[in-house]
């Protein structure tokens, strides 16, 4: 059964990619964006990932989708036409795209009990951290406290592109905002 | 949006639980799905809805943005904080068995509770500034 619902979702995925890349009208687009982040975050929660689900349907469809509108409030709806034709352009995106199946070639078959990633430190994480952390979400110990110097440099990423946005698109409150 | 009733009657419906569940994600991602990244989005995506549908300036007077400025960093320094506490304590960094040393569950828990409030407030302020910084641009012509 999920497997038809995966193989559903993702032939809608690759409908609406190809949409988007043919669409002239970025409102279109953007909203379009906003639905693929959604299908990806139901692919997500088939997968059992919910914690990745939630922050792509969080980030992917809402938070993203408003920023890619405002962005388009300032400059306008429709895509200026490129020239046709652009034979380097499909080689540039031909190589890549063939470079990155390559890549995957190599990766482990999902659900493979052989793959690497079980093969570490994963079993100790299910069997011991429910004890260690007192706590029941294994995402959550992993996250904040077996990896928790990995987040603490997520949180500066994220910190520091807010200061990088702040910083070029001037500050974001004025005097005259205060009265 | 402003003169608009039907956003206007389902935002003042939807944000309060939409913040509601912020704080639920926050708090509850140890036991359930979730935590600090979500939790921040969330409670920024009720800030934006807020912005969009009663105008920026509204949005502004509630969510000040000096206050949302300091919080960007403030996030950060109680994650690198804990973590510091833990350092002069004499454990490693980040090791938050430092926090509670007689119950190690106890004090690991306690870490992780504050270094996921750093990461719920700083992605909350920071999504908000960036919102701010966009939508407080005026169309060049």
């Amino acid at each position: 059964m999920t497997e038809i619902a995966d193989i559903v979702l993702l032939i809608l995925m690759i409908v609406l990619a190809v949409a988007i890349s043919r669409m002239h009208n970025l409102f279109m687009a953007a909203m379009m964006m906003g639905i693929f982040s959604f299908l990806s975050a139901i692919i997500f929660t088939l997968l059992d990932a919910v914690d990745v689900a939630f922050t792509e349907a969080a980030v992917g469809a809402g938070v993203s989708t408003v920023l890619l509108l405002g962005t388009l409030s300032l400059t306008t709806r429709e895509e200026k036409v490129a020239p046709k034709n652009n034979a380097l352009a499909l080689l540039v995106v031909l190589i890549t795209g063939s470079a990155l199946i390559y890549g995957t070639l190599d990766m482990p078959m999902f659900g493979d009990p052989n793959a690497p990633v079980h093969q570490h430190v994963a079993d100790r994480y299910i069997e011991k951290s429910g004890e260690e952390m007192g706590i029941p979400n294994i995402v959550t110990s992993v996250l904040a406290s077996y990896r928790g110097y990995d987040t603490l440099g997520e949180v500066t990423v994220i910190f520091t592109a807010g200061v990088g946005v702040i910083l070029l698109l001037g500050y974001i409150w004025r005097k005259e905002d205060e009265q | 949006m402003k003169h608009q009733s039907i956003p206007r009657v389902v935002g003042k419906w939807l944000i309060p639980p939409i913040l509601l569940f912020a704080l639920y994600v926050q708090f509850h991602g140890d036991f359930g799905p979730g935590g600090g990244f979500q939790a921040g989005v969330i409670f920024a995506a009720a800030v934006v809805l807020y912005a969009l549908i009663f105008g920026l300036q509204a949005a502004k007077q509630i969510v000040k943005p000096r206050i949302i400025e300091t919080l960007v960093a403030l996030g950060v320094l109680l994650y690198a904080g804990t973590g510091l506490i833990s350092l002069f304590l004499g454990y490693n960094f980040l090791d938050y068995t430092a926090l509670d040393p007689d119950s190690a569950p106890h004090g690991q828990h306690l870490g992780i509770f504050l270094v996921e409030l750093g990461v719920g407030i700083t992605v909350a302020a920071v999504m908000i500034a960036i919102f701010f910084a966009f939508a407080g641009r005026r169309r060049l012509r």
